[in-house]
C-alpha cells in the first residue's frame, strides 16, 4: 500500500479540525495558543504535500515563511499572555472581555 | 523739511517708551517725558513753518517709502501752510493740555498708562494732518478713534466709561464706512489716492454727479468724526473719559479732523455745489440743534460737549460755504477757548471733588481766582464779545455766509440764532458754577487747583483772549488777514468765498454782537438771583435727555440690530448650524449602538466568527466549480 497525498489531506484535516476545536473549547489562553500551532502546521502539512504530489517548490516555501510567521507569533503572544497573567493572575480568555462594545 | 518724519516720530517714540516702561519711570516721570516729547514736536513744527509766516515757503512733499507699490500708493507726507497750522494747533494746544494733565491725573494708578494714550493720539493725529494721500489720512483717521476710544474708557472699571468708549467706536464706525466708499471711489476714478493727482485731475475725470457722490460720502466720515447731525450722539457721552482727554480730544484737535477733512478737499467739493450746500445746512442745523440741548444741560461737561458740537457745527457752516480760510481760522480760536473751557471746568471738578452737576456748585470765584479769571476769558470769547478771539472768527463765517446769499442767508439767520444760544448757554454755566451761594453737598472744600494746572490755563486763556487777531476781517491796516496769508498757498487752486464790502461787515458785526449781548443779558437775569429758577419738567426733561434721540437710535437702531443679532446666535447658529452638526454625531451614534452587540469581548466568539467565514468562503468556491 504507497502513500499517497490524500492520506496526508486527510491528517492534515483531522489534524486542523483538533485545533480548531481545541480553538473553540478551551479557556486556557495557552492552551488555545498550541490550538493555533497546530492548525497552522496541519496547513504546513498540506503544502509539503501538494507541493510533493504537483512537483513544484512553492509548496515548501510556503511552509518556511508559514514558519517565520507562526514563530514571530509565539513570541509576541507569549509576551502578552504572560504580562495579562501577572496583571490579572489568570490565563482564561473568557475574563479578559476589555474590549466589550 | 526732511525732518517732518521727526514731529510725528518722537509723541511715537514716547508711546513705545511709556508702554514699555510707563509704570517704572512712575508719577510725575511719565508725564514730564509725554509733555517735553509733544512740546519738542511744537517747535519741530515751528521752525518748519517759518518760511509759511514770512511768507516765502512753499508746499513740499516728504516722500516715504512705496505702501502698495502695485496700486502706485505711497507713505508720503505733505508739509503746506494748511498741515502746518493743523501741526501747530494739535502739538501747541496737545503740549499745554499733557502739562495740566501731569496735574488732573496726579495719584491715578494707571498715570504712565494715561499718557502712552495721550502721546499715541497726537502722534495718530499728526499722521492724520501730515499724510500727503487719502491712504495716509485714513491711517490717521482710524489711529485717532482708536485712541479716541481707549482714552473715553480709561476708568473702565466705570460701566458707564466702558460703554461710553464703546458707543464712540461704533459710531465713528459708521462715519468711517462712509468715507472709505468715497476712498474706493476716487480710487476707481482717478487711479491715485495722492492729493496732488487726485485734485487735479479729479475736474477733468469726474464728473458733477460722481463728483457728488464722493463728496457726500466724505461728509458722512466727516460728521461720525467731527459730531455732526445725525451721528453726533458719541460725543456728549464720551465726556466719560478724564478732562484733559475731552478738551484735547473731544474739544480742540480730533473733532475738527472733519473739517480739516472737508477744507483740505476743497477742489472735490468745488466741483459739487450741492454737497457743499449740504454741508453748510448740515453745519448750521446741528449748530442751532446742540445749542438748544446745551441749554437743559446740568452736569458741566456735558454742556461744553453740546457746545463743542455747536461750534463744529459754525466750522461746517464755513467751509461748506467754501470759506476756507473762516472755517480754519474758527478751528483754531475753537481750539484755545474750548480747550480752556474744559481745562476750566476740570479744575473746577477737580476743586469739588469730582462733582459735575453745576446745581451743586456756586459761589466759586473767589476761592478759584484763577480758573474764574481764565474761565470769563473763553465765556466772553465763545459768545462772541469782541475783541476776543471767537468773536472775529464766528463773525467772518457769518459774514461770509451771509454774502454768498440765497439759501445761505437762511443759514446765517440759522448762525445768529446759535449765537444769541450760545451767549445764554455760557452764562448759564458760569453763573451756576462761580456766582450765587454755595450749593456744595457735604465734605466738599473748593481750593484753587496746582501751579502745573493753572498755568496751562493762563497761556490758553491769553491764546484765548488775542487770538482773534490771527486774522481780523476788518482788515485794521498791518494787523488783519494774517491767517489768510499764511493760508493762501494751500487754497491756491481752488475758488473761495469773498468777505462782503466793509460796511456790510461793521452791520453783520453789530447783528452778532448784539445777539451775543442779547444772550448774556438774559442769562444774567435768570440767573444771578438768589433763587434760582427750577428747571424741571415738561421740555426742560426732554433737553436734559438731549431730546431722547439715545432712546430713539435705541429703538430704531441698536435694538434691531440686536434682535438680528441674537436672531443669528440662538437660532442660525445654536439651532441650524449646530443642530447638523450634533445631527451627523447622532446618527453615527445610533448606528454604532445597533453594531455594538457584535463585540462582545470573548475571544473565543470572535474565533467562532473566523472559522465560519472560512468555512463559507471553502463552501462557496467549492460550489462556484472549485476543485478545477
Amino acid at each position: 500500500m504507497t502513500v499517497t497525498a490524500g492520506w496526508y489531506m486527510a491528517l492534515a484535516a483531522s489534524l486542523f479540525t483538533i485545533g480548531a476545536a481545541g480553538l473553540l473549547l478551551r479557556r486556557n489562553a495557552l492552551v488555545m495558543f498550541m490550538s493555533i500551532e497546530l492548525m497552522l502546521n496541519s496547513v504546513n502539512l498540506t503544502f509539503v504535500a501538494a507541493g510533493r504530489e504537483l512537483g513544484v517548490l512553492e509548496g515548501q516555501l510556503s511552509v518556511l515563511f508559514v514558519m517565520v510567521v507562526a514563530a514571530a507569533e509565539v513570541t509576541v503572544g507569549l509576551a502578552i499572555i504572560v504580562a495579562v497573567f501577572r496583571n490579572r493572575a489568570t490565563a482564561s480568555v473568557d475574563e479578559l472581555t476589555g474590549l466589550r462594545g | 523739511m526732511g525732518y517732518l518724519w521727526l514731529v510725528i516720530a518722537l509723541p511715537l517714540a514716547g508711546a513705545v517708551t511709556l508702554l514699555l516702561f510707563g509704570k517704572r519711570i512712575g508719577e510725575p516721570g511719565a508725564g514730564t517725558l509725554a509733555s517735553s516729547l509733544v512740546g519738542a514736536a511744537f517747535l519741530i513744527a515751528l521752525v518748519g513753518s517759518y518760511d509759511f509766516i514770512t511768507g516765502s515757503g512753499h508746499a513740499e512733499v516728504v516722500s516715504g517709502f512705496a505702501w502698495i507699490p502695485g496700486l502706485g500708493i505711497e507713505l508720503a507726507l505733505l508739509w503746506d501752510p494748511l498741515s502746518s497750522m493743523m501741526t501747530l494747533v494739535v502739538t501747541g494746544v496737545g503740549a499745554l493740555i499733557h502739562v495740566y494733565a501731569i496735574g488732573y491725573m496726579h495719584g491715578d494708578p494707571r498715570y504712565g498708562r494715561f499718557f502712552t494714550y495721550l502721546n499715541l493720539f497726537i502722534a495718530s493725529m499728526l499722521i492724520l494732518v501730515l499724510g500727503e494721500s487719502f491712504g495716509v489720512l485714513f491711517i490717521g483717521w482710524e489711529l485717532v478713534g482708536l485712541s479716541s476710544y481707549l482714552l473715553i474708557s480709561f476708568w473702565f472699571e466705570k460701566p458707564s466709561a466702558a460703554a461710553a468708549g464703546k458707543k464712540a467706536f461704533v459710531v465713528n464706525r459708521i462715519g468711517d464706512f462712509g468715507f472709505l466708499i468715497a476712498l474706493m471711489v476716487i480710487f476707481a476714478e482717478v487711479g491715485s489716492l495722492s492729493y496732488g493727482t487726485v485734485f487735479e485731475e479729479a475736474a477733468e475725470v469726474m464728473t458733477t454727479g460722481t463728483a457728488t457722490l464722493v463728496t457726500l460720502l466724505l461728509l458722512v466720515g466727516a460728521a461720525g468724526k467731527s459730531a455732526q447731525l445725525p451721528l453726533y450722539v458719541w460725543l456728549p457721552d464720551a465726556m466719560e473719559g478724564p478732562t484733559p482727554v475731552s478738551a484735547l480730544i473731544h474739544a480742540a484737535t480730533m473733532v475738527t479732523a472733519g473739517v480739516y477733512m472737508v477744507a483740505r478737499t476743497g477742489a472735490l467739493f468745488e466741483l459739487a455745489p450741492f454737497s457743499a450746500g449740504t454741508v453748510a445746512t448740515v453745519g448750521a442745523v446741528t449748530a442751532l440743534y446742540a445749542a438748544t440741548i446745551a441749554i437743559g444741560q446740568r452736569d458741566i461737561k456735558r454742556v461744553l460737549a453740546y457746545s463743542t458740537i455747536s461750534q463744529l457745527g459754525y466750522m461746517f457752516m464755513g467751509v461748506g460755504a467754501a470759506a476756507y480760510v473762516a472755517g480754519m481760522f474758527h478751528l483754531v480760536t475753537h481750539a484755545f477757548f474750548k480747550a480752556l473751557l474744559f481745562l476750566g471746568a476740570g479744575s473746577v471738578i477737580h476743586a469739588m471733588s469730582g462733582e459735575q452737576d453745576m446745581w451743586k456748585m456756586g459761589g466759586l470765584r473767589r476761592l478759584m481766582p484763577t480758573t474764574f479769571a481764565t474761565m470769563v476769558i473763553a465765556w466772553l470769547a465763545i459768545s462772541g464779545i469782541p475783541p476776543l478771539s471767537g468773536f472775529f472768527s464766528k463773525d467772518e463765517i457769518l459774514a461770509v455766509t451771509f454774502d454768498k446769499g440765497g439759501w445761505f442767508v437762511v443759514l446765517w439767520v440759522v448762525g445768529i440764532a446759535t449765537a444769541a444760544l450760545t451767549a445764554f448757554y455760557m452764562t448759564r454755566l458760569m453763573l451756576l458754577t462761580f456766582w450765587g451761594e454755595p450749593r456744595w453737598d457735604e465734605g466738599v472744600a473748593p481750593h484753587e487747583s496746582p501751579r502745573v494746572m493753572t498755568a496751562p490755563l493762563i497761556a490758553l486763556g491769553a491764546l484765548a483772549a488775542v487770538g482773534g487777531f490771527l486774522n481780523t476781517p476788518f482788515r485794521l491796516g498791518r494787523l488783519g488777514a494774517g491767517l489768510e496769508h499764511f493760508l493762501e498757498p494751500a487754497f491756491e487752486a481752488v475758488e473761495q468765498a469773498h468777505l462782503p464790502a466793509a460796511g456790510t461787515q461793521w452791520l453783520l458785526a453789530l447783528v452778532s454782537v448784539a445777539a451775543a449781548v442779547a444772550g448774556i443779558w438774559y442769562g444774567w437775569r435768570r440767573y444771578v438771583e438768589r433763587e434760582l429758577p427750577a428747571e424741571e419738567g415738561g421740555v426742560w426733561d426732554s433737553l436734559l435727555a438731549g431730546y431722547r434721540v439715545d432712546d430713539l437710535y435705541g429703538r430704531a437702531l441698536v435694538l434691531p440690530g440686536k434682535k438680528l443679532s441674537e436672531a443669528a446666535a440662538f437660532t442660525a447658529d445654536m439651532k441650524v448650524v449646530d443642530g447638523a452638526v450634533n445631527g451627523v454625531g447622532a446618527l453615527v451614534t445610533r448606528l454604532a449602538a445597533w453594531l455594538r452587540p457584535i463585540q462582545n469581548g470573548l475571544a473565543r466568539s470572535y474565533g467562532v466568527g473566523i472559522l465560519a467565514g472560512a468555512v463559507a468562503l471553502v463552501v462557496w468556491l467549492l460550489a462556484s466549480g472549485g476543485g478545477s
